[in-house]
């Protein structure tokens, strides 16, 4: 690394890693954050960026995201997704592996590193299948993927129906002090469900997924957490009975973490209305009562990280009727936006709570370097301006997936500049840099 | 002329998006239609000239042939598309068959899909007049107000009458129709089935529900008895055909026990012996057959309503249509 230190001044840091909320300086050097301080001098050769009127925050991480490839490259590519995770403000990202083949090998799991730091933009860190195939029968080699690579497992995309793998995946997974990650469905109680089961599904006459088929597994997930003592990390919970028993668990010393999604905090099964399948995703948009729940959740941290489950399709797929319409939005692009705009500026939720559950968090559920200004640490950093205003338009997506319910939603607050290994990927005003 | 009202909008996907006064313009049109059918020429010239395409991806003998008798007696130009044998079951998706239909400057198009949502789909896509023979288990409009209009004949006003829908509610466009229909005109609505055969939340809907088949005849002025589909044996919701008969089956000995007479609807085809007995089916309170013959006044009313006509006029087509 041997790119030109940058010196970003004048900005309002906020680092809830190290109860930092102040207007200092951050020199980043050689990859590294190498200084913090009031009115750092400028070293010879440096780059100064103005942050004046910015927010300074350790880089972002998604660690649920579908970046397609292999076997889906025209829905998103490696490349195109870490450009649109940097357009979004996201510093790295987590590949989720049920791509075709499935990301269940040492190969794989190097393929997909390789093609991340490739493309040159946020970090893609691979995630492996928990069983060959993704099919729920054996673990996967997790040791050898762990060294390929992998930061975690999961068969993410589909549950995890045998219990007794699950406390396999749970044990065996300690060694390497990786999370198992589990998309909760009970697959018997969800059947063919297309979306929430409740009133607008009765109307509409699509055939619903209970709340109960997620709660099912949730409560069965903690349990053999409990069982084995191993780190279970609970994908995009979507119910109020799910949040309450991790609420539970966490209380009672089980080691779990828990994402939510932008579209849970935001919207409810109403959206499905007319059937619009860029609504339809899995988990599926659920009540009132749930949405709230989980907002509760997210802010008490019972939800402790902010996941986007960022699912491009392309848009022939999503333009179809809507039991046939895969399951899945795109969310990079848009999640800081909204929840500057409605987590954030409605006074819910403090920044440094918002820069806790987006990046500290992450990195610390998945072992990620990052999440932090301390000095020693990488130089990812992603600068905020939380009051730009500006509308979603998905013409405007670097992604190569334009599956949005949020079009033409106004918000304020968005990430203006995007550093990596103190490199700026992406900024507002030049788009992309990679 | 002038511009066409348009009474109905350009499409009709459901009733639930009716009001109470589109739905009784509908019946009143209808009207005039049921006496075409009688006469020896059953024909009018309303529609002649306009080119329909019924598009049925899913089979159905009666509904299509039913809408084919509505849009020859309203001299309207035919062609049917159904799913064997043409492109449509050959991977085509929603979209192309859309475009491709657009692109043949049709005047209407009547569709029957297998999936929820897909009239609407059409609808919003081309320019063209769309009539929902049935999506999913979405709605089927065009049965539930053939249904309204043979409560009507024997009922007269149905505000405080009492509706029973019977059977498979969960999975059943039909049942969907024929509640929000009933709903607007003030009848009172039930629902009765096996628990697994009900929506979670259908009370939301308005509706009275009954977990035995003799609470709903003693509550009723009318059954609707919908046909039980063999798939959901096989999807377990019901154990077997022999059970629902002995738990749900509207019989004659159940009807006997009715404190007054329940007019029997069914939507057809019946599964004589299962969720229907032959003696109720072929007996006094029936009127499965007139549902049959109000099928194709309704749809010629729809259609012709679709098309810009409206209801005075109808009266005044009729007349010249003796002439014709
Ligand atoms: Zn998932």
């Amino acid at each position: 690394m041997s790119q030109r230190p940058m010196l970003l001044k004048g900005g309002r840091v906020v680092d809830p890693s190290q109860g930092l909320d102040d207007h200092v300086d951050v020199l980043l050097t050689e990859g590294k954050v190498s200084k913090i301080g009031t009115a750092l001098p400028r070293p010879e050769g440096t780059e100064e960026v103005d942050c004046a009127g910015t927010v300074i925050v350790p880089g972002l991480i998604d660690v649920h995201v579908h970046l397609r490839e292999p076997g889906g490259e025209h829905k998103e590519t490696i490349a195109t997704g870490a450009r649109a995770a940097a357009a979004g403000g996201f510093t790295a990202v987590c590949a989720m592996p049920n791509t075709d083949p499935v990301i269940d090998s040492p190969a794989t799991v190097g393929f997909v590193a390789a093609a991340g730091r490739e493309a040159g933009s946020a970090r893609v860190y691979p995630v492996g299948a928990l069983s060959i195939g993704q099919k729920g029968e054996r673990l996967t080699e997790i040791g050898e993927l762990v060294e390929a690579g992998a930061v975690a497992i999961t068969d993410d995309g589909r549950p995890v129906m045998d219990s007794g793998l699950m406390r396999l995946a749970l044990e065996y997974a300690q060694a390497f002090d990786i999370p198992v990650a589990d998309h909760p469905e009970d697959l018997g109680l969800s059947r063919n469900g297309v979306m929430n089961e409740g009133v607008v599904s009765a109307r509409l006459g699509l055939a619903g997924k209970p709340n109960a088929s997620e709660d099912v597994h949730i409560l069965r997930d903690l349990l053999v957490a409990e069982l084995t003592g191993g780190h279970i990390h609970i994908q995009h919970v979507s119910t109020r009975q799910g949040i309450e028993a991790i609420r539970q668990a966490k209380a009672r010393g089980v080691r779990v973490t828990a994402e939510a999604t932008p579209h849970h905090l935001l919207l409810t099964d109403e959206a499905v209305e007319g059937y619009r399948t860029d609504a339809k995703m899995n988990p599926p948009l659920r009540s009132d009562a749930d949405r709230d729940a989980v907002r509760e959740g997210f802010l008490d941290g019972t939800l402790d990280t902010l996941a986007t489950d960022h699912a491009p399709h392309h848009y022939d797929e999503k333009e179809q009727a809507f039991d046939d319409a895969p399951f899945g939005i795109v969310g990079l692009e848009t999640v800081v936006g909204l929840i500057l705009t409605h987590l954030v500026h409605t006074g819910e939720m403090d920044l440094s709570t918002f820069v806790e559950r987006a990046s500290v968090q992450p990195a610390r559920a998945f072992r990620l370097p990052g999440g932090t200004l301390v000095e020693g640490g990488v130089a990812d950093v992603t600068v905020l301006d939380l009051d730009r205003e500006w509308t979603v338009d998905p013409s405007l997506f670097l992604s190569r997936s334009r599956n949005t319910p949020f079009t033409g939603w106004d918000l304020r607050g968005g990430p203006v500049r995007t550093v990596v290994g103190g490199r700026t990927i992406w900024t507002l005003a030049e788009g992309s840099r990679s | 002329m002038s511009e066409p009202a348009r009474p109905l909008g350009k499409d009709l996907v459901g009733l639930e998006d009716l009001s109470a006064d589109q739905i009784r313009t509908i019946l009143d049109t209808a009207e005039p239609f049921k006496e075409i059918s009688e006469r020896r020429i059953k024909k009018v010239p309303v529609l002649r000239g306009q080119t329909i395409v019924n598009l049925f991806m899913e089979p159905s003998t009666r509904t299509r042939i039913s809408f084919e008798f509505a849009e020859k007696r309203l001299s309207a130009d035919t062609v049917n598309i159904s799913s064997t044998g043409s492109s449509v079951q050959k991977g085509e998706t929603l979209v192309d068959t859309a475009r491709n239909l657009e692109a043949m400057k049709i005047d209407m198009v009547v569709i029957r899909h297998w999936a929820s949502g897909a009239a609407r789909f059409l609808a919003e896509r081309i320019p063209s007049n769309v009539v929902n023979a049935g999506d999913g288990s979405h709605e089927h409009p065009t049965q539930a107000l053939l249904d309204l209009l043979t409560l009507r004949d024997h009922l007269g006003d149905l505000a405080g009458r009492r509706v029973c829908v019977v059977g498979d509610i969960l999975h059943s466009r039909v049942a969907r129709s024929n509640i929000w229909g009933l709903l607007k005109l003030g009848a009172e609505v039930g629902v009765c089935g096996p628990r697994t055969l009900l929506p979670r939340g259908i009370e939301s809907f308005g509706v009275e529900v009954f977990n035995r088949i003799e609470e709903a005849i003693e509550w009723a002025d009318a059954l609707n008895i919908l046909r039980l589909q063999l798939e959901r044996m096989k999807g377990g919701f019901v154990p077997s055909l022999r059970e629902y008969n002995r738990v749900y089956g509207v019989s004659t000995a159940r009807l006997e026990k009715a404190p007054r007479d329940v007019l029997i609807l069914h939507p057809g085809p019946m599964n004589r012996g299962v969720e229907i007995d032959s003696d109720v089916a072929d007996g006094p309170q029936s009127v499965i057959l007139k549902q049959v013959t109000n099928g194709v006044a309704v749809r010629m009313a729809v259609l012709y309503l679709l098309a810009g006509g409206s209801p005075e006029r109808a009266e005044a087509a009729k007349r010249r249509g003796m002439g014709g």
